[in-house]
């Protein structure tokens, strides 16, 4: 029984991300000072949110890069209107506006890949490009600066939980924001778990074909799927124009691996059908961890592209390669003929 | 009774002969119109620039790179998978050779001196090309990876192995470089354009004429049909992203001589504008159709529209902003298009289909 426990895919990410920190603990023991936790939580929690998002699009069986496309845009395009009029509210408008915006997009995602079954990949490259191309071209590519902003949002900035005073004098503190992605994971994992439209969503990724003739409904669940990641995304986008208090329409995008990495180390898988969120987060931790820890161990900041990328390689091929091996153990078992090679197709 | 129509229906075309055939759905006969209408709007709009001979040497130097990379993709595009990390390789290959150039040519260098140079440097470069994609091929085709992903990591891990090496900065090339990237022959045509050409006809030979292009074609229909007709899909499929790879790195080698420069973070848009061309050149993302002319074709009309933005929009940086929308609004568009004419078509065959039904169920 604990062998079962051992060898589900989310108890080796912990594994993982244990060793991983005590290895750069014993290097660096920098690394295990609340200060550094509380740095890794606020860059945790962005990548965590969008995550959730990409978590279900990977689930269904799709795949999706535009969500940083529709982050910036609402975000963004929030700003500009607001600063243009003088906001002084608090941040509660801008989340509203952002995610309605976001929403907005998601739907045109969904238009183009439930309505019209095109390759997921294909068109969310497409829309990335359309969304923040009419963002630069239509809405402006200034960048707002700190004083720029309307001051609700540098005040959300400044929120505080769990202030801590450092040995070197200066305050850290957890960001509420913390409490959004809390919320985020419950809510996405209640409705994976305990809903139908999670069942439907779990369906759709293991096998469409099967789903339809089983009666679910796979375009209304598309719809709702692409629709809630651009919601996300929009409230994503929110809190990083917050967070960092400032907006920049050439940020965000570009970061798509990073979350896309993140979801899959933890075990979703892009045939479908597969992902937690539980694993998930593990992921976004593991990967936090590695972007932000390779210079206090003192790996040259050159070979983190390197180190990511190999890591989404070994994330991935990390279930594969236990399928495989499973395969193995049968076929020595039985004896039984071999079994066709799994079709080697992209979707 | 039903009665039986006789209709000599064509057979769906696929494969490299479909070109011929105005592409699977008709796609090719409207790109065709389409670039022409491109064409003679931007001829109207701005005869004094866009007509001149310097104007289409631009555009084919410009060009020439990225439709070595629509290549490279639409090989990989064929069996069903992508290749995402191909401006990863092409940068990779771009720095080595750069690297091996600065090391072996001098300004004052002699003539075979500089020879031999460039062929180190291109041979190297195709080496790493070739590397990159068997690595790919590895993952997808002996490991089984799913393509987007393996590849996706790829393209972080060789764009890692290049910031490694380059530890971030530019490398630059030699003067004498600059041949391949910026020369003309016989004082009107661009030298990449002439790589490009060879590149398409050679590879145009290899899918439609050889085993390995048939074998393609039809495990990118069907793969496990294909691996009951015999084929070893495992070594086509590694192939194929060998090839990729090797394309990437011809690209790669365009570029450093164009720019004179190589560095990993060049060619950002070129992998959506490689889908882009691939898809718009009549490629079935989902593998087992398109040809090469289709996708030069295409490219011609992607350039051609980029251009016509930038005279109008008079090289703002708007210019840019708007072309990354109309890329995406162009790729959407003919998703949607190639959705409406494939269904146009099935319903084109279904009567014949219908019809037989009804009469063995009447019977």
């Amino acid at each position: 029984m604990l062998r079962k426990l051992f060898s589900q895919h989310e108890m080796i990410i912990l594994l993982i991300v244990i060793g991983l920190s005590v290895a750069i603990g014993l290097i660096n023991p920098a690394f295990f000072t609340v200060g550094n936790a509380f740095q890794l939580a606020r860059a945790a929690t962005i990548t965590g949110i969008f995550s959730m998002g990409v978590l279900i699009v990977l689930i269904s069986g799709g795949i999706d890069v535009s969500f940083t496309g529709i982050a910036i845009f609402a975000m963004y395009t929030t700003v500009t209107i607001l600063a243009n009029n003088n906001y002084e509210g608090g941040m509660l408008l801008p989340f509203v506006m952002a995610a309605a915006m976001g929403l907005g997009l998601g739907l045109v995602n969904a238009f183009f890949i439930a309505v019209f079954r095109l390759p997921t990949l294909i068109v969310t490259l497409g829309t990335l490009s359309l969304f923040r191309g009419a963002m630069l071209f239509w809405v402006g590519s200034d960048y707002f600066n700190t004083i720029e902003m309307p001051p609700g949002m540098i005040a959300y900035a400044r929120a505080q939980l769990f202030p801590y005073t450092m040995p070197n004098g200066g305050t850290t503190s957890l960001h509420p924001t913390i409490f959004i992605l809390l919320v985020l994971a419950v809510l996405v994992w209640l409705v994976l778990r305990y809903t139908m439209l999670g069942r439907s969503i779990f369906a759709i990724g293991g096998d469409r074909e099967a789903a339809e003739r089983a009666g679910f409904n796979i375009m209304g669940t598309q719809v709702i799927i692409y629709a809630f990641v651009g919601l996300i995304s929009g409230i994503g986008g929110m809190i990083v124009g917050a967070l960092f208090r400032q907006a920049n329409p050439f940020s965000i995008v570009g970061t798509e691996l990073d979350v896309i990495a993140a979801a899959v180390l933890g075990g979703a898988s892009l045939a479908g059908g597969r992902g937690s969120v539980i694993g998930t987060l593990l992921g976004v931790v593991l990967i936090t961890i590695v972007n932000n820890s390779l210079v206090l161990m003192g790996v040259p900041s050159q070979w983190q592209r390197f180190v990511v990328g190999m890591l989404i390689l070994l994330g991935t091929g990390l279930p594969l390669l236990r399928a495989k091996l499973a395969e193995w153990r049968r076929l020595r078992g039985g004896g039984a003929a071999e079994p066709a090679a799994a079709p080697v197709k992209a979707r | 009774m039903a009665e039986q129509t006789t209709r000599t229906e064509k057979p769906i075309p696929s494969g490299p002969l479909s070109f011929l055939r105005g592409g699977a759905n008709g796609n090719i006969v409207r790109l065709l119109l389409a670039v022409i209408i491109i064409f003679v709007a931007m001829s109207l709009l701005r005869p004094d620039a866009f007509l001149k001979v310097r104007n289409m040497q631009s555009m084919a130097f410009q060009a020439s790179e990225i439709g070595v990379l629509a290549i490279a993709i639409m090989v990989t595009m064929l069996s069903g998978g992508i290749d995402l990390s191909i401006v990863s390789t092409a940068n990779l290959s771009g720095i080595v050779a750069g690297l091996i150039l600065g090391a072996m040519v001098t300004p004052d260098s002699a003539p075979g001196q500089v020879a031999l140079g460039m062929a180190v440097a291109i041979g190297a470069a195709l080496l790493v090309g070739f590397a990159c994609g068997a690595f790919n091929g590895l993952t997808v085709a002996v490991l089984g990876f799913p393509p987007i992903l393996a590849t996706l990591g790829t393209l972080l891990a060789y764009k890692g192995l290049g910031t490694a090496i380059t530890k971030g900065t530019t490398i630059f090339g030699v003067a004498q470089s600059q041949f391949i990237g910026n020369g003309l022959i016989g004082k009107t045509v661009p030298v990449p354009l002439i790589i490009l050409i060879v590149v398409a006809l050679i590879m145009a030979v290899i899918l439609g004429k050889t085993r390995f292009g048939l074998r393609l074609y039809m495990l990118g229909t069907n793969p496990t049909a294909a691996r009951f007709s015999g084929i070893n899909n495992r070594r086509v499929l590694w192939t194929s992203y060998v090839m990729s790879g090797v394309l990437a790195a011809i690209a790669g080698i365009i570029i450093l001589g164009r720019t004179n420069a190589a560095n990993v973070d060049f060619g950002g848009p070129y992998v959506l504008l490689s889908i882009l061309i691939a898809v718009l050149g009549d490629v079935d993302p989902y593998g087992g159709s398109g040809s090469v002319w289709g996708v030069l074709l295409a490219l011609v009309g992607v350039q051609f529209l980029s251009t016509g933005v930038n005279m109008l929009l008079f090289q703002s940086s708007g210019a840019n902003f708007f072309k990354e929308f109309s890329w995406g609004a162009l790729l959407l568009i003919v998703l949607l298009v190639n959705y409406y004419s494939h269904r146009a078509q099935q319903r084109r065959l279904m009567p014949v289909a219908e019809t037989a039904a009804e009469a063995s169920a009447l019977r």
